[in-house]
């Protein structure tokens, strides 16, 4: 009784151990698999506007050939972020099979403020966590950077003009660099000590 | 006539190779390449950057550009020129400011933003690259 109650505790064991590996990670492929920039331009709304948009910036083609895709902007790297993500692109499936809110261009652009707005809100709320994915401030090279730009990424340049450290974040001054600008876009928007002295 | 004949025939052949040889003589920009050939690649070039702006050559000329522009976009909707240039960014920006006369619009009113007939920037700015002159050039601007 005993040895039989102990194979059926190892047989339980078994196949939850199977059935473990396949349902998780059947559900991580297929997270996955919707992580692709693949995937996102199946939806035509993403393929003829920001992604025929992104083809002309420095994410998609420059020197050296390093690329950035459309998830490693929009998809944040931590798994819990990643999932909540993933639920509230529920909503961007309502969207295109449902009420068609941008299926043609002139929809797109007369949406395009508030969906770069909300991308923008996004981006500082997380302090730009998908920049820094790639772009990290201790392995920028000042030296070979602009004036201009290296002064506003050197935080002893900073620390010269107030005392302190900056609290703007990378989309606070580089709004519009891989999909064009919303019509209406005011040029301080890209310039925080402007808006926010 | 069979010598008339002859003398004209012998006269456009010699007509024709003269020709050829004055062909031969001069040499254009594009090198010694017969018209229909597909045209020499030309070298690849980097655009200037030149801290602190390029001067005039002259009197009135639009300045050039000293940076890349690759990434701007000017267009109906956008002219990501002015997010440096404008009149509310060109300090914090460290830029030049938009010339006043890019505030007056052909009736002569003064605005507040760019004049839509000096919108876009690139009709008279024009950025450069780092290029030696094809040939020899002793221009000398207006200081």
């Amino acid at each position: 009784m005993t040895s039989g109650g102990k194979k059926g505790t190892f047989a339980v064991l078994v196949v939850g151990v199977v059935l473990g590996i396949a349902l998780w990670g059947g559900f991580n492929w297929t997270l996955e698999l919707t992580n692709t920039e693949q995937f996102c331009i199946t939806c035509h709304e993403m393929e003829v506007t920001p992604y025929a948009e992104l083809q002309e910036t420095v994410h998609f083609t420059n020197r050296t050939g390093v690329r950035a895709t459309c998830p490693d902007c929009h998809v944040p790297r931590p798994w819990i972020y990643k999932i909540v993500r993933k639920i509230r692109a529920s909503n961007e499936l309502y969207h295109h099979f449902v009420t068609g809110a941008v299926d043609t261009e002139e929809k797109f652009e007369a949406k395009r403020m508030q969906l770069a707005q909300t991308v923008w809100k996004a981006m500082k709320d997380t302090d730009s966590r998908e920049c820094r994915n790639c772009h990290k401030f201790n392995s920028m090279n000042l030296e070979k950077q602009q004036s201009r730009a290296a002064d506003a990424h050197d935080p002893y340049y900073w620390e010269a003009i107030d005392g302190k450290e900056p609290t703007f974040t990378c989309i606070d001054c580089h709004k519009g660099i891989a999909h064009s600008l919303p019509e209406g876009f005011d040029p301080t928007w890209n310039s925080p000590e402007t808006t926010e002295q | 006539m069979k010598k008339m004949i002859t003398t004209l025939i012998g006269g456009c052949a010699a007509l024709v190779i003269a020709g050829a040889a004055v062909a031969g003589a001069v040499e254009s920009l594009r090198g010694d390449q017969e018209l229909p050939d597909l045209s020499k690649e030309p070298a690849k070039r980097q655009q200037l950057v030149v801290r602190g702006g390029i001067e005039r050559s002259y009197k009135l000329q639009p300045p050039v550009i000293p940076h890349e522009i690759e990434k701007d976009e000017i267009n109906l909707k956008v002219n990501t020129c002015m997010n440096c240039h404008s009149e509310k960014t060109f300090e914090q920006k460290k830029a030049p400011k938009v010339g006043d006369s890019h505030y007056v619009t052909r009736d002569g009113k003064v605005q507040g933003t760019l004049s839509s007939r000096r919108y876009f920037c690139n009709q008279c700015h024009a950025p450069q690259v780092v290029a030696d002159p094809l040939v020899e050039n002793n221009f000398v601007g207006a200081k």
